[in-house]
C-alpha cells in the first residue's frame, strides 16, 4: 500500500480555496513516527509539552462545535476511521465514533475477537485485512498491552492507541488534563491523587506521563497489591509519590481521580472484601467533607465506569466537584482534536485553512479555525 | 565398511591430534600419516568436542508439523553440531505412552541425523494429576529416562513425590519446569519488575521458580532421588542449587543460551519473538547464570528450541506463543559469550554441552571422551569463525529466532554422528 492515496485527495480537495495561510505556527501532532513513516498516537510518552497543548488547544475550539446545533465539520470529509475494539467498550468507541463523524469522517465499528495462541486468526492478519480496505486511521482497543503498539508496525494507517490492556489510554489522559485544566486553569504545581486499581490501570500509566508533561505534582494511592510491580523504582525515576493512606494526602489536593475497582480482583486476593476497601480507599461522604473543607475547589474525576458504593459513593459523584460528566464530554472534543490533528493535511504537516472549517454544507457551523492548525485570527480563535 | 579420518583437531582444546574413524568408533587417536580409502576431514584449526547433546528440545511432531517435524528438528540439531537430542513430551498427543515414545524413536532414526531421545511425561497429558506409565515407557524400545511435563510445572506436591520416587526404581529422573502457577499463572509473560509494571505486561517473578526449585530440592533430599531443574533463570533458583549441592542433594540443572545473553528489556517494543518461559530476565540473573555455569552449580546448557508457526507469534504478546529457537545457534552463543570472556574454555564447553547432559539422560554413547573405542560422535567447531545470524537461513521450519542479526563468535563447523558427517558449514552433509 502506497501512503494513502485517501489522505491526499482529500486534503487537495479541502485545500483548493485558499492557500496556506501563515497563522502562529503551533506545533502539529508528529507523535511517534512508525516505521512505515505514518504519526500514531500509541503512548501518552510519544506527546511533547508543544503537542499536548496543541491538542488541548484544539478541543477547545472543537468543544465549542459540541454545543452547536449543527455539529458537523467537513474537516476529515473523504477520510475513513475504523475503530476497532477487540473488548467491549461503549463509552470509548461512541466517543471516537461520534468524533468522526462530527469532522465528517465515515467512521466505522469492527469488534474484534480477543484471539488466544494457535486459535483463530493472528491479530497481524486481522489488521492487515481490516487495513486493505483503505483505511486512513485505525482506533484500537485491546485487552492486551502493546497490541497498538505491534499493529502500528504492520499497516500503513494512522493508529491510535484507544486502550491496550494495563498498558495505557493517551486519550483518557488528554481528556483527563483538559478537564482538570477547564476548572483548574494550569495544571502546574496542582497536586493529583490517583486512587484505586493502579495495578490493571492503563488510566493510570498514561496519566503519569501528560500529567507530568503539564508540571502537576502526582501521587499514587492504592493498598501494595494494587500498585504495579516495581512502583518504587519507578516512582523515583519519574518523580511521582506513594501512599497506601487515603486520608494522609486527602487534605492537600488539588484533583482526585478515583479509578475503578473490579469486584473480580477480590477473587485474586488483591484485597479481602469490599467493604474493606471502601473503607480503606473509597471516596466516601467523609472523605468528601474532609476534601471540600480542606479545598473548596478541589475536582474530582472518574474514567468511568464508576462501581458507586465501592470506590466512589453517590455523594462524591455527583458533587459540585465532581468533573464525571465533563469528562465524557470532554471525551469527544479531545478525540476529535486527536483525529484532526493526526488526518487533517498530510504527513508533511500541512495545515487545514480557515476556509475549509467555515465550509459546511449549510453554512450555520462556522467555527473558529483552531490554534493549532495556524490559521486563527483573535477573534474567531477563543475557547 | 565406512572410514573417516579427521585430521589436526584439537581435541576440546587439549592439542591437535588426528582421529580415525571406522564403523562408527574411534578406532585410533594420535598422529595418522594415512588410511588407505579413507574420506579425509580436514580439522586444522578446528576443535574437535564430543558430540552435543540436549537435554531440551521441543520437536513439533506429532502434532504441529508446520512448525517442526522430527526430521526437520533432527536437521537443525545436526547443523547445530548436536548428536543427540531429547524431545519433550508435550505434542500433541502428548509422550505420555510406550507406544507414543517408540513412535518419536522410530521417526528420529528414521531421519537418521542424531539421536532422537523421548522424554515422557510425568503425568498423563500433562495434567499435573495422574503418573503417566512411566515404567512402561522405560521399559520400551525406547528407553525412556528423562520425564517432565515441561510447558507445565508438576506443581502438586504429592505428584512430584510419588513420581521423584517411583523413577527411583530404574534410575530415571524427573526434569522440573519449575512455575508456580499460582505465583506465575497462564498469562505470565515478562519478568516481574519495573518494566513489567510500565508495560502493563502480567508479571512472571522469579520466587515462582525459585519457591518450586526449593521445594524440589527439599523433596529429591527426603526421597532420596535425583531431580533436574529445566531451564534455570534466576539467581535465586542458582542460590537454591549451589546450597543443595553442598548438602549432597541429587539436583542436576540446566540453563539456555538465551537466558546467558538476552535481558526482559528487548520486551520495550512488544515483539513476542522474545516472549519466552520462563521469561527473560535483568542483567543480574544474566550475570549469575553465567557465573554458576561456570563453576558447575548448572551442570549444563540445554536449548528449549521451541519452533512455532509464524501466525502463532503475531498475536498481541500477552496472547502469542512462548519460545524460541535455539538449536541451530546455541555453540556459537556458549562460544561467544562463555569462552570469549574467559569463563569456560573448550573442555568446559565438553561438559556442559556434551558429557553432563549425557550423563543427565543416561546416555552412555554420548558424552564420551574421544579416545579410541569411544562411539564416533563429535562436533568440530571452529573457534575463530564469526557469524551472523540469518534466521531465514534455518534448517527449522520455523522463524522465531531472536538471534538473527547477531554476530557471534565460534561457529560449529561439521558435525559427525556415528562415524557419518551429518552436517557441515551450515548444512546437511
Amino acid at each position: 500500500m502506497t501512503p494513502s492515496t485517501a489522505t491526499t485527495s482529500a486534503a487537495a480537495s479541502t485545500n483548493a480555496a485558499a492557500p496556506t495561510t501563515t497563522g502562529p505556527t503551533a506545533t502539529p501532532l508528529a507523535a511517534a513516527d512508525g516505521p512505515r513513516g505514518r504519526r500514531h498516537l500509541l503512548s501518552s510518552a510519544d506527546l511533547s509539552l508543544d503537542q499536548v497543548r496543541a491538542i488541548l488547544d484544539t478541543a477547545a475550539e472543537m468543544h465549542g462545535v459540541q454545543q452547536r446545533e449543527v455539529k458537523k465539520l467537513p474537516t476529515l470529509r473523504g477520510r475513513t476511521v475504523v475503530n476497532l475494539f477487540f473488548e467491549d467498550s461503549t463509552r470509548t468507541r461512541s466517543s471516537f465514533e461520534i468524533a468522526g463523524k462530527w469532522l465528517s469522517a465515515d467512521v466505522i465499528n469492527i469488534s474484534g475477537k480477543g484471539s488466544s495462541t494457535s486459535k483463530g486468526e493472528s491479530l497481524r492478519d486481522t489488521v492487515l485485512t481490516v487495513a486493505a480496505m483503505g483505511v486512513d486511521a485505525l482506533v484500537i482497543r485491546h485487552h492486551a498491552s502493546g497490541a497498538a503498539h505491534q499493529v502500528s508496525q504492520w499497516v500503513d494507517a494512522h493508529v491510535i492507541n484507544a486502550g491496550d490492556g494495563m498498558h495505557e489510554h493517551p486519550t483518557q489522559a488528554l481528556l483527563d488534563a483538559y478537564t482538570m485544566e477547564r476548572r483548574l486553569g494550569s495544571l502546574e504545581g496542582r497536586h493529583v491523587l490517583i486512587v484505586g486499581d493502579l495495578t490493571h490501570s492503563r488510566v493510570v500509566r498514561s496519566n503519569l506521563i501528560t500529567l507530568k508533561t503539564l508540571g502537576a505534582r502526582v501521587t499514587l494511592v492504592a493498598p501494595p497489591t494494587l500498585m504495579p510491580s516495581g512502583i518504587t523504582a519507578w516512582a523515583r525515576a519519574e518523580g511521582f509519590d506513594l501512599t497506601h493512606d487515603f486520608d494522609a494526602v486527602l487534605p492537600s489536593a488539588d484533583a482526585v481521580m478515583m479509578l475503578r475497582v473490579q469486584r473480580e480482583r477480590m477473587s485474586g486476593g488483591f484485597f479481602p472484601t469490599a467493604r474493606e476497601y471502601t473503607v480503606g480507599y473509597g471516596l466516601t461522604r467523609p472523605r468528601l467533607d474532609t476534601l471540600v473543607a480542606a479545598n473548596p475547589d478541589v475536582v474530582i474525576c472518574h474514567p468511568g465506569p464508576m462501581n458507586r458504593g465501592l470506590e466512589i459513593g453517590a455523594d462524591a459523584a455527583d458533587a459540585a466537584q465532581s468533573l464525571i460528566l465533563d469528562q465524557v464530554s470532554a471525551g469527544v472534543a479531545v478525540r476529535m482534536s486527536v483525529l484532526y490533528h493526526l488526518l487533517s493535511g498530510n504527513d508533511d504537516q500541512r495545515r487545514v485553512p480557515r476556509s475549509a472549517w467555515a465550509d459546511t454544507s449549510d453554512g450555520r457551523a462556522r467555527p473558529a479555525a483552531p490554534r493549532s492548525a495556524g490559521a486563527s485570527t483573535a477573534e474567531e480563535g477563543t475557547a | 565398511m565406512s572410514t573417516l579420518l579427521v585430521t589436526g583437531a584439537d581435541l576440546a582444546g587439549a592439542g591437535a591430534q588426528d582421529l580415525l574413524v571406522e564403523d562408527g568408533r574411534i578406532v585410533e587417536v594420535g598422529t595418522i600419516r594415512s588410511a588407505k580409502g579413507a574420506d579425509v576431514l580436514d580439522a586444522d584449526g578446528l576443535v574437535a568436542l564430543p558430540g552435543l547433546v540436549d537435554l531440551h528440545t521441543h520437536l513439533r511432531e506429532p502434532g504441529r508439523e508446520d512448525a517442526e517435524t522430527i526430521a526437520s528438528g533432527s536437521a537443525a540439531a545436526a547443523v547445530g553440531g548436536f548428536t543427540a537430542i531429547l524431545a519433550m513430551a508435550n505434542t500433541s498427543p502428548v509422550t505420555d505412552t510406550a507406544e507414543a515414545a517408540e513412535r518419536i524413536l522410530d521417526l528420529g532414526r528414521a531421519a537418521g541425523l542424531v539421536d532422537v531421545v523421548p522424554v515422557g511425561a510425568v503425568t498423563k497429558g500433562l495434567a499435573g494429576e495422574e503418573l503417566a506409565e512411566l515404567g512402561l515407557m522405560h521399559r520400551s524400545r525406547a528407553r525412556v529416562t528423562v520425564f517432565s511435563d515441561d510447558g507445565h510445572c508438576v506443581h502438586d506436591s504429592r505428584v512430584m513425590r510419588r513420581a521423584l520416587e517411583y523413577v527411583r526404581a530404574f534410575g530415571g529422573v524427573v526434569s522440573q519446569h519449575a512455575q508456580d502457577p499460582h505465583l506465575a499463572g497462564p498469562h505470565a509473560c515478562a519478568h516481574e519488575g519495573e518494566l513489567s509494571g510500565r508495560l502493563g505486561l502480567p508479571g512472571w517473578p522469579g520466587i515462582a521458580e525459585e519457591s518450586i526449585v526449593a521445594r524440589d530440592v527439599m523433596l529429591a533430599r527426603h526421597t532420596g532421588s535425583r531431580v533436574h531443574v529445566a531451564h534455570v533463570s534466576t539467581a535465586g533458583t542458582v542460590e537454591v542449587i549451589r546450597w543443595a549441592k553442598a548438602q549432597g542433594i541429587a539436583v542436576t540443572a540446566e540453563v539456555t543460551p538465551h537466558h546467558l545473553v538476552l535481558t526482559t528489556d528487548l520486551l520495550t517494543g512488544y515483539d513476542p519473538t522474545y516472549k519466552v518461559n520462563p521469561p527473560l530476565r535483568p542483567q543480574e540473573d544474566v550475570d549469575a547464570l553465567r557465573a554458576a555455569l561456570a563453576d558447575g552449580t548448572i551442570d549444563a546448557v540445554a536449548t528449549d528450541h521451541a519452533p512455532h508457526a509464524r501466525h502463532d507469534k503475531e498475536h498481541a504478546f500477552v496472547d502469542a506463543a512462548f519460545g524460541m529457537l535455539g538449536l541451530e545457534t546455541a555453540l556459537s552463543v556458549v562460544s561467544d559469550v562463555m569462552v570469549g570472556s574467559g569463563l569456560l574454555d573448550w573442555a568446559g564447553v565438553a561438559r556442559v554441552m556434551s558429557q553432563a547432559p549425557a550423563r543427565i539422560a543416561g546416555l552412555t554413547s554420548h558424552g564420551q571422551a574421544l579416545a579410541a573405542g569411544s562411539p564416533a560422535h563429535l562436533t568440530l567447531v571452529d573457534p575463530t569463525a564469526t557469524v551472523t545470524v540469518d534466521r531465514s537461513a534455518s534448517l527449522s521450519l520455523s522463524r522465531n529466532n531472536p538471534w538473527h542479526g547477531r554476530t557471534l563468535q565460534g561457529a560449529v563447523h561439521a558435525t559427525v554422528f556415528g562415524g557419518r558427517v551429518t552436517a557441515q558449514k551450515g548444512a546437511i552433509a
